[in-house]
């Protein structure tokens, strides 16, 4: 029996990325030690007591005692040179300093001394005797979905295609173009398609462990959800691992040597780390920046992720970020086939 | 018909003139060596043929067929490359896959090819065929390479320096899988800077140097050219009496031409038993000492030392 030349080419491919103990780690182990890492470091605890200062001064206990019955409020009595240490290094969230009128003295732009400006004004303003106006029922509740690690795991889930479809395609061609086995397939009848199709048919075959593997421990982990439907996040996954791989043979495709091609990825994949919203909301860069961020292939392919996992969107309302994520693809390779390095 | 024709082949890199006009046919079932040292163009030569390089100028005829029918890389090239087979210097092959892995591999390029085991047994690689390529000696790596070049029955082998770095136990492996495969019938064209190979396995040699093709013959012929068959080497201890001069050497009994130190000289010699002792009453009336004494058969390296005044090796 014939053996078929793309079968025994994606064969090959496979066989070298599994016994490579370290490219099973990059992909499979390091997407899930970052995700357990950050899903700890982030999880939702609420802030906790918030530390207020008492300047040492006439009616500084009265102060203090009236703090401290809010369960919100830690508040301790300071000496003016030990309140001011604390204040700057960020240990206190608020000074109040005793008097008439009373003083406040915090950072507006940290979040946790406005709340703590807040919880401290309603303790003392109480204590005084003002009364509660409108009767009001607090509801507590933990949304799945609006969590840190809700955002996180798509975003991971993208950064990782990203990154497997750089590597997984371009580090295998220089590699084999450094050694010289392309020359030497070249050398055979091997057909040029075969040998290109052959990475993204392996590509796609660790496809499904790798969104398995995240996705699984997202959800067993932390309860990460799919609200969407798994069809619509599998087509956008291997459209964007396609699209990757397609990136990846770009910058594969003149390099010559291993440090060559590595400074090209880094340099294809250090802005998308920072811009495209893996680990934070990249609706946080200015607004003259959003264009750019949003035609990038990884802000689009995080958006779609997450509208999925997240809002549970439908494909069909997805047009406008799948077609950038597809457009990258085509555009690198069809300029990866005019230029390609064959021997 | 022959199996390989080329004529008028030029190939310039940027500094350098790698193949300089270069004229070659080999028959078919015939053993072509193309010899010379490293530099001398063999290996651009050969990836010219092999359809690997495009040559600046020149027409190459492989087996009646002609690279770039129909475009690189088109039918009409893969129609060709089936009739190869290739074993190039520098390539190496994946380390994570088995020997069969990768013989089956290479396999599956091809429409009409031998098994695993068969090209696995031609080798003589069977007991490794689930070692990782890694794992292999260096012996073993480049009989899997002619294995992957053996695997599709080809007409026409292109060998490499395919015995390079090897220990002389692993080259002779080789010699008799190259051996074997011209007793069924095939064609084979290898480079190398060993004499002895080619002499042992060519029946045609092209000696090349700068890119050019300074001798070409039978190893017999060449040899033949120097007009002598033996050779004497010779060479004296320092500051001890006068060196004969060249002149003096060329007058002794036998000695057909002298190739002068500075170590050692070299005579070339019809008749030893006439040309030894007149050089050693030579050397004792002049008070020399000699440090060494060596006689051999003339060889393929010795008619390269006598075109070019180099030794092949550091040529």
């Amino acid at each position: 029996m014939r053996d078929r030349p793309l079968v025994q080419l994606t064969l090959a491919r496979m066989r070298e990325f599994y016994r490579e103990p370290e490219a099973i780690f990059w992909v499979f182990g390091f997407p899930l030690v970052l995700a357990f890492a950050l899903g700890i470091a982030f999880r939702n605890r609420g802030p906790g007591e918030l530390k207020i200062g008492v300047l040492r001064a006439p009616g500084d206990s009265v102060i203090a005692a009236a703090l401290d019955r809010s369960p919100a409020l830690a508040a301790a009595v300071l000496d003016s040179g030990e309140a001011r240490t604390q204040f700057r290094t960020g240990r206190i969230a608020l000074l109040v300093v005793p008097g008439d009128p009373l003083v406040y003295r915090y950072d507006s732009t940290r979040t946790e001394s406005r709340l703590a400006r807040l919880e401290a004004d309603e303790a003392l303003q109480r204590a005084r005797g003002r009364p509660d106006v409108a009767s009001v029922r607090d509801e507590r509740v933990t949304e799945p979905g609006s969590r840190y690690i809700d955002f996180l795991i798509p975003g991971l889930l993208g950064m990782n295609l990203m990154g497997s479809g750089l590597w997984g395609v371009g580090f295998s061609v220089v590699q084999a173009r450094t050694k010289k086995l392309l020359k030497r397939f070249m050398a055979t009848p091997m057909r040029r398609s075969h040998y290109l199709l052959s990475f993204i048919l392996s590509r796609l075959l660790f496809l499904f462990l790798e969104i398995a593997a995240l996705v699984g421990f997202g959800w067993l982990m932390f309860g990460v959800a799919v609200r969407g439907s798994f069809g619509a996040l599998a087509l956008i996954t291997v459209l964007g691992a396609l699209s990757f791989a397609g990136l990846g043979m770009l910058v594969a495709s003149r390099a010559r040597t291993i440090e060559a091609v590595s400074g090209l990825m880094n340099l294809v994949m250090l802005p998308m780390w920072i811009l495209s919203g893996t680990f934070f909301s990249y609706s946080r860069f200015p607004d003259a920046m959003q264009p750019f961020v949003k035609a990038l292939p990884l802000t689009a392919l995080n958006d779609a992720l997450r509208a999925v996992m997240i809002d549970g969107t439908g494909l069909v309302r997805l047009g406008a970020p799948l077609a950038i994520v597809a457009g990258w693809g085509a555009v690198s390779v069809g300029v990866a086939l005019k230029i390609f390095r064959w021997r | 018909m022959a199996a390989i024709r080329c004529s008028g082949l030029v190939k310039r890199y940027a500094d350098v003139v790698a193949v300089a006009g270069l004229e070659l046919t080999v028959a078919a079932g015939e053993c072509f060596g193309l010899l010379g040292p490293n530099g001398a163009g063999k290996t651009t030569t050969i990836e010219i043929l092999e359809g690997l390089t495009e040559p600046d100028a020149g027409d190459v005829e492989l087996l009646g067929m002609r690279w770039g029918g129909g475009g690189a890389g088109g039918a009409a090239d893969r129609a060709l490359r089936e009739r190869l087979g290739i074993q190039l210097q520098e390539t190496q092959l994946a380390d994570k896959l088995t020997v069969a892995e990768t013989v089956r591999l290479f396999r599956s390029f091809y429409t009409s090819s031998h098994s695993v085991d068969e090209v696995l047994a031609l080798v003589e690689l069977e007991e490794k065929r689930g070692a990782w390529v890694g794992k292999l000696s260096g012996g073993q790596k480049q009989r899997l390479a002619v294995a992957c070049a053996l695997v599709s029955r080809p007409e026409l082998l292109f060998l490499d320096e395919p015995t390079t770095g090897l220990d002389p136990q692993s080259r002779r492996q080789l010699w008799e899988v190259i051996r074997r495969f011209r007793a069924a019938g095939g064609t084979v064209l290898l480079t190398t800077h060993y004499m002895e190979e080619a002499e042992r396995l060519c029946d045609r040699v092209a000696i090349m140097d700068h890119g050019k093709v300074i001798a070409l013959g039978t190893p017999r012929e060449l040899i033949a050219s120097l007009g002598a068959e033996h050779v004497v080497e010779f060479a004296l201890v320092d500051g001890a009496g006068r060196v004969p001069a060249p002149e003096e050497l060329a007058a002794l009994p036998g000695v057909q031409a002298v190739r002068p130190g500075p170590d050692p000289t070299a005579l070339t010699v019809a008749a030893v038993h006439l040309a030894v002792p007149a050089l050693l009453g030579l050397l004792e009336r002049r008070g020399a000492e000699l440090s060494m004494l060596a006689t051999h058969h003339a060889t393929l390296e010795d008619v390269f030392v006598s075109l070019t005044g180099r030794q092949l090796r550091d040529a």
